[in-house]
């Protein structure tokens, strides 16, 4: 299990051939990245964070879903900073001896990041800068993946 | 003394991204209502709560929770991870 968290850009071919290379205990590996979309006139976009409860808050979401699901590994990789429309923002890793696993702790981790680790975007275009908002629909995510 | 930390669109209406304050609230209410009584911009940064999350010791944590022995707390809007 590994988290990243880092302003440079990293590739996401090469960490994903990392990832998924020379293991023979999983049949499965889910790979997730998440890029700056241009829905119009988007400049840029600045991830401010929390560093070191963001640190925190990955590794114990990444610790869940080993937890949770038969994972022989997983890799979460976040940036911070300024990144431009087109740019990987973050990737999700999972590692399992089967897909079903895999699949549901990639989700898992995308929606925890999502809306629980100390991330804020803030987007600058052609008409100023807006902090982009919290959607209810990513905080009703979490609901599925109650244990309760 | 305890350590008050701020992010996002909270840093920028309150111009300020850290700061100490002498710690009389017991909970994190009571600190809130403090920093609203100080000026116009805290008060604006924290009309409305609903917008405002915190953490204790860089946990989330509830506006009721206890302030005693927490050295940092940290205050923003909701987070957009991802």
């Amino acid at each position: 299990m590994r988290v990243r968290v880092q302003a440079e850009p990293f590739d996401f071919g090469a960490e994903c051939g990392a990832f998924a290379t020379g293991r023979t205990d999983a049949g499965a590996v889910v790979t997730f990245a998440g890029i700056v979309r241009d829905d119009g006139g988007l400049a840029r976009m600045e991830l401010e964070h929390y560093p070191g409860m963001t640190e925190r808050a990955l590794g114990r979401i990444a610790a869940e879903a080993m937890r949770r699901w038969a994972l022989r590994d997983c890799l979460v990789i976040h940036r911070f900073g300024t990144m431009l429309p087109g740019e990987t923002i973050m990737m999700v890793g999972t590692a399992a001896p089967h897909r079903a696993d895999a699949f549901a702790a990639a989700e898992f981790l995308m929606d925890y990041l999502k809306s629980r680790a100390p991330f804020w975007k803030k987007e600058f275009g052609a008409d100023g800068a807006a902090w982009v908002a919290a959607k209810d629909t990513d905080e009703k995510a979490l609901g599925r993946w109650s244990e309760d | 003394m305890i350590d008050v930390l701020y992010f996002a669109w909270l840093r920028e209406r309150i111009g300020l991204s850290k700061e100490q304050v002498e710690l009389s609230a017991a909970n994190v209410a009571d600190l809130v209502e403090e920093l609203k009584a100080r000026e116009d911009r805290y008060a604006a940064a924290f009309a409305d709560l609903s917008a405002v999350r915190v953490a204790l010791d860089q946990e989330l944590a509830e506006f009721d929770a206890p302030l005693a022995g927490v050295h940092e707390v940290a205050f923003f809007p909701p987070m957009t991870g991802g």
